[in-house]
């Protein structure tokens, strides 16, 4: 089990990271820019259960990080999807640039 | 190199891989679905940690919930099979220049910081213990963030029917009218 170092479990964290903050920096998209932060959060998760399980074995105070940050990830994305469909029936585009009424 | 790491590795694939197609691909119903496969990969890594509560949790919220909510409001406001825009050249070439030196910044951290012995003692993360420490009040327990969290929850649930609902019913009766003069 512990034959994979902690440090490649890290990297593969960092690398999903890294991918959600490159998506969320070229989509235009809201929605798929709602997908990249979901990404993010992920990559998140995944260092809070490698290091509970590798550093404090014993103890379970990384799960219930994990377990608040997927509550309020839920939340986010519901509360997104609200506005990304309220935004698309008043300018009929979910693009980031569609929405500039308050533009100066 | 054995069976255990093998399949760390090919887990690990699983997520990157389907993680990138989903933010370059140019069609939004494919990205929601590699979004998908994404996800599943990181709960199959927590299962791969031995975490299955927090697997399990994995599966019904992001896979169960999360991507279904998305896909809807891809349905909802796209017309399916059409291709999105896309994005700038030389904002795409800037993005990937600050996530490959965030990325090698964090890989040199990695490598220069010592983190210690990994213990080896067996994990207790039976759901009976999960759940009692959620609602104990003494000292490390979890009762007050899990309260706060209800209450977010409600909140969001309640503010994003107040944000989608669609019109005040004395509006709705013009509407109709406006939309057959039209």
């Amino acid at each position: 089990m512990n034959a994979i170092p902690l440090q490649h479990i890290l990297l593969v964290s960092t690398g999903l990271f890294f991918i959600g903050i490159y998506g969320f920096l070229t989509r235009r998209n809201l929605i798929t820019m709602l997908m990249s932060i979901e990404l993010t959060l992920n990559s998140v998760n995944i260092n809070f259960v490698a290091f509970n399980r590798y550093l404090y074995p014993t103890k379970q105070d990384g799960l219930f990080f994990v377990i608040f940050v997927i509550s309020i990830a839920a939340a986010e994305a519901a509360v997104a999807i609200a506005i990304i469909i309220n935004l698309y029936r008043k300018y009929k585009t979910i693009d980031a640039e569609g929405a500039d009424t308050m533009r100066f | 190199m054995s069976a255990s790491t093998v399949i760390f590795y090919l887990i690990s694939a699983f997520i990157l891989v389907p993680a990138y197609l989903a933010v370059t691909v140019h069609k939004i119903f494919r990205a929601a679905i590699y979004l998908l496969f994404s996800l599943i990969g990181v709960a199959s890594l927590y299962f791969y940690l031995d975490n299955n509560f927090i697997a399990a949790v994995q599966v019904v919220v992001y896979v169960g919930g999360i991507v279904v909510l998305i896909l809807f409001s891809v349905f909802l406001t796209h017309e399916s099979g059409k291709d999105m825009q896309q994005p700038v050249e030389k904002r795409e070439f800037f993005s990937a220049i600050a996530s490959v030196c965030g990325f090698f910044l964090i890989l040199i951290q990695l490598s220069l910081h010592n983190f210690g012995p990994s213990a080896t003692a067996i994990q207790s993360d039976s759901i009976q213990a999960i759940g009692l420490s959620l609602l104990s009040t003494t000292m490390g327990g979890y009762s007050l963030p899990f309260e706060v969290v209800s209450i977010l929850l409600l909140a969001a649930m309640i503010g994003s029917i107040a944000i989608a609902i669609k019109a005040k019913p004395e509006d709705t009766k013009t509407e109709p009218a406006k939309s057959q003069a039209q």
